[in-house]
Parts: C-alpha cells; structure tokens; sequence
C-alpha cells in the first residue's frame, strides 16, 4: 500500500535534509507508528504520503500513486483514498460535528441524498452519533479527534495517516482514540500514526518504524535495520 | 441548492464585516470611476454639441445660373462626409444677417444694395466633423468654378480638434488610472477574505476537493460581491448626479445620466471585478498550499 524507495527530502539547498535514504514498506491492513523526536522527519514523510511534498530524490508510492510524479490535478485523487488526521483536529468552528464530515463528502461531489445516512453511520462508528449537532467548541479534545478521524474514514480511504492524533489529548482520550484507530485497521484499513508516546508505542505491540535526524533507524518488521 | 452556491452565500452569512467591506471597497472603487465617466458622458455630450456646428459655407459668385447650383448641389449632396447641403439666396443671407445680428440691424436697413452674396451651406455627418474632413470638402468645393470663397471656421475646429483629441487622451489615462487602483484595492479586500478562509481552503484539499471546486465558490462570492458593488456605485452617481443637478438648476439642464446600458456596464465591470480578483486571489493562494 505505502512504499518508500531510497527517498530523500531537503526542504532548502544547502541546508540539512529532512529525509534522507528512507526505505520501507507497510502492506495491506498493517498498522505502522512512526516515532522519533521532533524534527525527526515523521510529519515530513505523512508529506510525502499525502503529495503536500515531493522528494528530492527516490520513488514514494501510495494507493498505487506514484507521488514524486503526481500532476496536480491528480493529487484530489490520491487524497480520495487517504484519510488524513492532524493533532489539532483541523475542524470548522462554525460547522457541527455532521456538518464537519458531511463537508468531506460533499467537497468531493457526492451525491446528496447519500450524505446523511453516511455521516450518520461513521459518526456511529466513532462513538460520536450522541453528539452530531455539537460544535466543535462543544465538545472535549477526544471528541474533536473523533469527529476529525470520522471526517477522514467518510470516504471509506484504504490508509489512514495520522500525525501525532493524540498529541493533545488527556491519558484516557488518548487511549480511547487509539483504541479507535485499532478498530479502524481491524477493519482492512491501513493505518500509520505519528507519534512520540514512547509508553503508547510499546504497550501497543504494533509494528514501528523510527526515525532519527531524518533516517529511518529502527523497523520492527526487519532485522536488517540498524539497532535503536 | 448547489453545494457552491450554498457555500458562496453561508460565506457571506459567516464572513459578513468582511462581506460588508469588500462591496463598500468595489461600490466606491466604481462610484470614483463612475463619477468620472459621468463628466466624461457629458463632456463628450458637449464637444458633441459644438461639433455640431461645424459646417462648410461656399460662397456663390452673383449671376450664377440657378441651374447650375441646382446641378452642383446635387453632385455636393452625395459627398460621403455631407448630411445635409442648403441653398441661401443672397435675399435670405440678409434677412438672417438682419435677425441674427441684431446690433447691426440699423446698418442693413440702410443699405441700398446688398452686400452678402449668395452661399451653399453644408452640414457634415457627424464622423467628419473635424479639421481634416472640413479642409477635405472645403478644396473639392474650390472645384467648382461659381464658387468665390470657402469657409469652415478653420481655427476654432482646429481647436476644437484638439480639445476633443486632449480630453479623449486625458478621460482614457484617468480611467485607466482609476479602474487599475480599483483591482488592486479590490484584489486586496479579496485576499483577505481567501485568507480569513485559508483553514477552509486546507481542509477541502485535504480531504481531496480540487481546485476548480474549491475556487468555486469564491468566484461566485466575488462575482455576488462586484454586482452589489456596482449597484451600489450606481445608485451612489444617481444621487450625486441628482444633487448636483438640483443645485445648479437651469444650468443643469442640458446634463445627463447613464442610460441602461452605461449603468449595465458599470455592473458588469463590477462582476468583472469580483470574479477576476477572486480568481487571481484564490489561485494565488491554491499555488501556494
């Protein structure tokens, strides 16, 4: 579903690359931390995933997209079948939670009379039909994030990248949001999370992939990689 | 309703200080150019009036047979830069001579022959109401051998000439001058509004809108905003027009105001406006993200 092939990232020239030599591959229904400290290069590979950035050099391929190469025009569609979610939620303020979702929907021209049953569904989905009519403001960190990830499986993507999804989140929201994102890929959907929740991590037992100065240093799916 | 009108209009509800600032922006941005084509209007309307007294006289050598004025009228009649031609005896010129100038009406009384000599006077088309044309007419009228002397008011065409040729080049500079500053205020009123939207924007590219959808809407809003503009500059002229007008009474008499299609123009460069700055800020932006 997701592989990397000898990329490389430097925003500017002359200075030090954000990515450099990264190779892996996350398959069919895995879910995949990202870890490493900040400015490791974990928000710059989600980039590279979801086309906001190109690499430098390498071969990034996503959903059967080639994003290095992807035409402008063509970057709606890979993003079509990704779910992106952010640490800060990246909600409307002045749109309900349904309206929040629904809006994903519609951007994308479904058909309206779909819209409904649809929004109610994933909202259900995400423990959050109680609260379909709430805004934002409304509603704790958790509950924003839930919105935000129902916002992102509307659309029924087959990978669901998440950057730091519990970054802001209290202990329990974060255990309930994670619990989430489990139950997601349990359902087939690929799922990589960017995280620094060390603790999360290793009680997770999930595969993890880290980063460090903008090398991948450490993938638990292969012995090859040099040690952490 | 379609999803972009829906999201043009729930964008005014949401945005509506800065809804309520950009038409303000476009109507004064096109009341300033308005005003201006309004004096430009009457002004033209004016030169157009003096114009209309350019007129060619050739003056007739007594004793010309009738016939042959009657012949060369006819051929006179069909020159291309020619309205109208008339024939003034020399009994006419007198009795006009007699109404017209009245200071000298005790002169002409007295006189025991009659000084003025019959003419052929020409009303041109309203396209040939220059210098150049009157010269034109005037040598090919030195054609013909009865006719003594030629005359067009040679100097206050020229000048008129080139008070029309001087308002022309001024009423374009001011206009391009105005209706420039006009799209950059209103490109900048634009932007803010794109900006103020700019988490909108990034959520619908995330969620994979593309940008022809995404722009939608905002061409639509500034398209709704330039026509609301333009009517508000419309009616913003009318009352300053009306104003004017009421203060300078009879003097204002001859003034007018846009017509249908003047106002209609005014309308549309208002839309114009809204969905040219819309796009060029929406583009801008969606390039940058």
């Amino acid at each position: 579903m997701i592989r990397f092939t000898k990329v490389s990232k430097q925003y500017t020239t002359g200075t030090d690359a954000a990515l450099e030599d990264v190779s892996f591959h996350i398959g069919r229904a895995e879910f995949a931390f990202l870890t490493g400290h900040s400015g490791a290069g974990k928000t710059t590979l989600l980039k590279l995933m979801y086309a906001a950035e190109r690499p430098t050099s390498g071969d990034v391929r996503v959903s059967g997209f080639a994003t290095a190469t992807l035409g402008r025009d063509e970057v709606p569609r890979l993003r079509r079948r990704l779910g992106i979610v952010f640490q800060d939620f990246r909600l409307l303020e002045d749109r309900t939670a349904a309206e929040n979702v629904a809006f994903a929907l519609e951007v994308t021209g479904a058909r309206a009379d779909v819209i409904p049953a649809r929004v109610a569904r994933v909202l259900d989905q995400v423990g959050l039909a109680m609260k379909a009519d709430a805004f934002p403001r409304e509603l704790s960190g958790g509950e924003q994030q839930r919105v935000a990830i129902a916002r992102a499986l509307v659309n029924e993507p087959p990978v669901l990248l998440a950057d730091e999804p519990t970054g802001n989140l209290d202990e329990r929201a974060t255990r309930g949001v994670f619990q989430l994102l489990c139950d997601i890929n349990a359902a087939g959907t690929v799922v990589v999370m960017a995280t620094h929740d060390l603790d999360l991590v290793r009680h997770a037992g999930k595969r993890t992939l880290e980063m460090r100065n903008g090398r991948m240093v450490f993938d638990s799916a292969d012995d090859a990689t040099e040690s952490w | 309703m379609n999803l972009v009108t829906r999201e043009a209009l729930l964008s005014f509800h949401r945005t509506r200080t800065l809804s309520v600032l950009s038409v303000t922006t476009i109507a004064f941005a096109l009341f300033v150019t308005g005003l201006f084509g309004l004096v430009a209007l009457n002004l033209r309307s004016a030169l157009r009036q003096v114009a209309e007294r350019v007129q060619v006289v050739a003056f007739v050598k007594r004793e010309t047979p009738s016939q042959q004025i009657s012949a060369a009228m006819s051929d006179i009649a069909v020159f291309p830069e020619v309205l109208d031609v008339q024939y003034v005896s020399e009994t006419q010129a007198l009795e006009r001579a007699q109404r017209e100038l009245t200071e000298f009406q005790e002169v002409y009384k007295d006189l025991e022959v009659n000084p003025l000599p019959p003419s052929i006077e020409l009303t041109l088309k309203p396209a040939f109401r220059d210098g150049k044309h009157a010269a034109l007419v005037a040598e090919r009228l030195h054609g013909f051998e009865f006719v003594d002397e030629v005359k067009y008011g040679q100097d206050w065409v020229q000048r008129l000439d080139s008070l029309r040729d001087i308002a022309g080049l001024i009423g374009l500079a001011i206009g391009f001058a105005f209706a420039l500053v006009s799209i950059v205020i209103i490109g900048v009123t634009i932007r803010m509004t794109v900006l103020q939207r700019a988490r909108e924007i990034e959520i619908m590219r995330l969620v994979g809108a593309t940008d022809w959808f995404i722009r939608g809407p905002f061409l639509l809003e500034g398209a709704i905003k330039g026509l609301l503009g333009g009517a508000v500059a419309v009616i913003l002229c009318a009352a300053v027009f009306g104003a004017f007008r009421a203060q300078r009474m009879g003097l204002g008499v001859g003034l007018r105001f846009f017509g249908v299609g003047e106002a209609l123009v005014l309308l549309v460069f208002g839309v114009l406006l809204g969905f040219g700055g819309s796009l060029v800020s929406v583009g801008r932006h969606l390039r940058r993200v």
